[in-house]
């Protein structure tokens, strides 16, 4: 998935499981194509080492050239678009996220979300003409029509800086959803509509929140927040023509009842939320079906006559094609919504394109006539024929021909094929692979029993025991009958699913932490707070315990002593007041905090929910010392 | 500031914006005799609001013009005049606190600080996220002042100043370990890209150097003498209640009279000497150089470098009065129809040439008059 992990990659020794590997990735892929095309002709494939990954795709405004932004290998490839033979692979930097073409089309800019920077491309040379450095995690660009700014989505400081288009140079940032991530223009390019992955602060166990950030293009100020009640993960969005038919494609988690069963939806539901002048207030819309869902919906195109819709859904593998007629008119007819209803799509869900891998960005020729789809995970780009709503071909992009233990586990990390009713997948919850900032009710022991906050993958690996509680020794015990009998309600995964599952998660290493200096020093604040992190005195002169010192319980460095203990923040509807010392790794990330996410902040940890000084000796501190201990714990 | 007197503070506070009314009712001041020939001084119509017309709360503490909107921290909540229309957030809204002390707008993005007195608020596109002293670094919920300057929000609170690093969310407190800072009662804030003033309840006029880091304190040269035995030598008083820096001049208002300093010089500004209606002074805020308005309990003030205006109610009778002092002393009397809502005056912002009054019995806002306009 990215250059980080490209030192991981390993294949297995035993020839069997290799074998077995190839062979589920071919009878994934055989389901796709009628034809397939090899598009990388400059290297082969025996010569090549990283999966390209292909995460999002773009026509040159001619159409005579596709743009496909491979993740994998930190590239952005050129292909013809009649051919797809490649025309040149132009290297940019680590694990790009996101790239738009600027308004004449002369450059193309990405955003490379692992080493927080722009590349600019001239598109006559295909060359790097620029590296800029910008803020944290950029995930997605896009350049206003006079082209004079810039703006670009940070995923970490959930923002949107301003750049100056010529310099790169960062003149200010809005404020944006949390995990701000893909940006589009409205037709008119007067305003700019911004989605964000994680869903915004809002109370313990209540619904997610989450919103559309409308920024005034001229003026680069926030206009509006279009709120999206319920939802946590908002993806791409897509308008019409016209302008008149907004959407994005969200995740609408029901995480605040028992997670009992998958039956009719029970975990998630996999919507669009259409707004604009054709709908009035904003509506969601279903795209799930009953025992056929639409998991882990990501990017939206619509057709230029604004007839169809088409919706590409990673976890399930597929391309929903919409009737915008009759959605419209299913809206109208329902004004009060339609969100828990599986029977809704059959009004104007025409069909369910299977395609490849964990299909994500979408393009659409200027005509309408030829739909492509990066499928992430199997390295192809799937044609589609919008006329016949079938495949027309299948690219495959040059990558390795053997599918290693690791990329066969990150298949089904994001495939909801392994859950009933193929509804969901590790990566629903787990947006890309990190978490998703909710509380879920997980196991069936009543309503609001044993609340417990989504932890992070990242550095997950030898950290067991696993679950709050610490009951799971270890991966495989996690993602195998846990995830198996809990979450997805499935058959038993085979050995080497879970195997090769197990290999992808313990690969998951921590991403850049921005809060470090260069080398790794320390500022004052971050050094005071270390020394209360390490501290065995209070400041009265009183030894504290070892067990009651935040470097003893959180020690190592990923901030586990892996051990169980009860610090004070058992609730009235837990079983039990102990729990394992959560690792520390990117802590600054993953609001909210403690077990069961009661915690809004790193603060409440502290100033609300350790009044007995049971989880540290903190009540002691002065406040100017407690937020040097959160700076401290930043860089973690 | 004693221990006793601190405890006292907010007491005061409460008291002395409830007892508007008692001291609006005061006997006036013995007045020189008028001159004939007043300076030409601006003129305005008054326009007011109250809960009559839209205001959720007629205790107006601060005004914050945003080009066309009108910002209005109340007792009861945060309200937005738009469109010939009043909107108000309140905490339902996610508003800290119903009762706003103080605002700021970020001019780059167009979003709106609101201190309260129950934590920090920020407005961005309708959104409104808050920051306490329990879910964030704030070093406490009660926010007399902010101001923001570039990616920094600049915050006064009752225990101490912080600031807040929009960039890094990193939190910096200033105190008594860090800073000159005597008390830590700090009552308003003006950030400018060179220098950063507070205004400290009980310790003068606290100054952070933006390119150096390094702070400094300006006292009062009398220490905690009421009588001013050191005129024009420094600070009027160190129970400071309000700076604004502009045009690299620093006014600070006391409950003690008022000062501006040039870097070089001080000059103080007293009833006894010059126009100003009350030494009782709330808010004041500087046009530039030499021009600057002044909130008092007695009034809203005006002074052009020379000479001075008070536009308010009559003190005898609460009719609409101006006043004009001249260079030597002379006061005229300025036919007028109209007067801010109430003499005391808590918070000012200009539009334009027009200017927004909070008082602490409606909001006003000054449109601006032609010269020799009686309205």
């Amino acid at each position: 998935m990215s250059v980080a992990l490209t030192s991981r990659h390993r294949t297995l020794q035993a020839g069997v499981i290799t074998t077995l590997s190839l062979l589920v990735c071919a009878l994934f892929s055989a389901a796709l194509a009628n034809k397939t095309v090899q598009a990388d002709e400059q290297t082969s494939a025996a010569e090549a080492t990283d999966y390209a990954s292909p995460l999002e795709i773009l026509f040159s405004p001619d159409g005579a050239r596709l743009y496909v932004l491979c993740q994998g290998t930190s590239e952005i490839r050129v292909l013809n678009a009649s051919t797809y033979a490649v025309i040149k692979n132009i290297k940019v930097g680590a694990v790009p996220r996101g790239f738009s073409l600027a308004p004449d089309g002369a450059r193309l800019f990405v955003t490379n979300s692992w080493d927080d920077t722009l590349s600019v491309i001239d598109t006559s040379k295909l060359e790097v003409i620029a590296t800029w450095p910008v803020a944290a995690e950029p995930s997605s660009v896009v350049e206003d029509p006079s082209q004079k700014q810039l703006f670009v989505a940070n995923r970490i400081s959930s923002d949107i800086a301003v750049l100056d288009a010529q310099t790169g140079v960062e003149q200010k940032r809005l404020l944006a959803g949390r995990g701000a991530s893909y940006l589009a223009l409205s037709p008119d390019g007067t305003k700019l509509y911004a989605t964000h992955v994680y869903p915004n602060p809002s109370p313990h166990r209540t619904a997610p929140e989450s919103e559309i950030t409308v920024i005034d293009v001229a003026r680069a100020v926030v206009l509006d927040r279009i709120p999206l009640h319920g939802i946590a993960g908002v993806f791409h969005i897509a308008f019409s023509a016209d302008g008149r038919l907004g959407a994005v494609a969200d995740y609408h988690p029901k995480n605040l009842v028992p997670l009992a069963h998958l039956e009719h939806g029970g975990a998630f539901e996999d919507t669009l939320t259409v707004f604009g002048a054709d709908v009035g207030k904003p509506f969601e819309v279903p795209l799930d079906e009953l025992e056929r869902y639409a998991s882990q919906p990501f990017d939206i195109a619509i057709s230029p006559d604004k007839a169809r819709l088409y919706v590409t859904s990673g976890g399930s593998e597929i391309v929903t094609v919409i009737d915008v007629a009759h959605m419209l008119q299913s809206i109208r007819q329902h004004p009060g919504g339609l969100v828990q209803d599986l029977s809704a799509s059959a009004n104007y869900v025409i069909t369910r394109i299977p395609v490849g891998l964990n299909p994500r960005g979408l393009a659409l020729s200027r005509n309408g006539r030829t739909l492509l789809v990066a499928n992430r995970l199997d390295d192809t780009i799937s044609a589609i024929d919008t006329n016949t709503n079938r495949l027309s071909s299948s690219i495959k992009l040059a990558g390795p021909a053997r599918i290693s233990a690791l990329r066969h586990g990150e298949q089904t990390f994001y495939s909801a094929r392994q859950s009933f009713q193929a509804q969901i997948a590790c990566a629903n919850c787990h947006i890309d692979s990190t978490f998703d900032g909710l509380t879920w009710d997980l196991e069936p022991d009543g309503f609001g029993r044993d609340i417990v906050d989504n932890k992070l993958l990242e550095g997950v690996k030898d950290t067991q025991p696993y679950k709050w509680t610490g009951t799971n020794p270890n991966i495989p015990t996690e993602c195998g009958p846990r995830t198996e009998k809990y979450f997805w309600r499935s058959e038993q995964w085979s050995d080497l699913t879970l195997a090769d599952l197990t290999v992808y998660v313990r690969s998951l290493d921590p991403r850049p932490n921005r809060w470090k200096l260069p080398g790794y020093d320390l500022t004052p604040a971050q050094e005071q707070g270390k020394a209360i992190f390490d501290r065995a005195v209070d400041k009265f002169g009183k030894p504290i315990p070892e067990y009651n010192r935040c470097s003893y319980c959180h020690s190592g460095p990923k901030g586990t002593n892996q051990k169980i203990f009860d610090v004070g923040t058992r609730k009235s509807t837990d079983n039990t007041g102990r729990f394992k010392s959560a690792p520390l790794t990117a802590i600054a990330l993953t609001a909210p905090y403690l077990h069961d996410g009661s915690a809004q902040t790193m603060e409440e940890i502290w100033t609300v929910y350790n009044p007995e000084d049971k989880h540290g000796r903190t009540n002691d501190l002065t406040k100017d010392e407690l937020n040097n201990l959160i700076e401290y714990l930043r860089t973690r | 500031m004693k221990k006793s007197l601190r405890l006292a503070i907010p007491l005061c506070m409460a008291l002395s914006v409830l007892a508007t009314t008692a001291i609006a009712a005061q006997a006036v001041p013995a007045q020189p005799q008028l001159a004939p020939a007043p300076p030409s001084m601006p003129m305005y119509r008054f326009e007011n609001f109250t809960t009559a017309n839209g205001l959720p709360n007629n205790h107006v503490f601060c005004v914050l013009v945003d080009g066309d909107r009108i910002w209005a921290g109340t007792e009861d909540g945060l309200a937005l005049y738009e469109n010939h229309t009043w909107k108000t957030y309140n905490t339902r809204d996610g508003l800290a606190h119903r009762a706003v002390l103080s605002l700021a707008l970020d001019k780059r993005t167009g979003d709106v600080w609101a201190g309260t007195m129950a934590g920090l608020s920020r407005i961005s596109g309708g959104r409104i996220d808050s920051f306490t002293q329990l879910n964030s670094g704030l070093s406490n919920d009660v926010v007399y002042g902010v101001s923001v300057e570039g990616e920094n929000v600049w915050v006064a609170t009752a225990a101490g100043a912080c600031k807040l690093n929009l960039r890094t969310s990193q939190w910096a407190l200033y105190n008594e370990r860090n800073t000159p800072m005597n008390e830590i009662w700090v009552y308003g804030v003006s950030a400018t890209p060179t220098k950063v003033y507070y205004a400290v309840w009980g310790s003068g006029v606290l100054e952070y150097d933006q390119k150096t880091g390094r702070w400094d304190k300006y006292d009062d040269p009398d220490g905690e003498n009421e009588m001013v035995l050191f005129k024009d030598q420094g600070l009027i008083h160190e129970i400071v209640t309000s700076v604004s820096y502009v045009d690299n001049i620093l006014w600070a208002a006391t409950y003690f009279g008022d000062s501006r300093y040039d870097g070089r010089y001080w000059h103080n500004f007293l009833t006894k000497d010059s126009g100003l209606p009350s030494n009782f002074t709330n808010t004041l805020k500087g046009v530039d150089a030499t021009h600057a308005w002044f909130g008092t309990d007695k009034g809203l003030a005006y002074y052009d470098g020379v000479n001075w205006a008070v536009y308010r109610p009559s003190l005898k009778d609460g009719k609409p009065e101006m006043t004009v002092r001249n260079a030597a002393g002379n006061i005229t009397a300025i036919p007028v129809t109209t007067a801010p809502a109430h003499n005391y005056v808590l918070g000012i912002d200009f539009q334009g040439d027009d200017i927004w009054v909070a008082t602490a019995k409606g909001l006003s806002h000054g449109i601006r008059q032609p010269r020799n306009s009686t309205k």
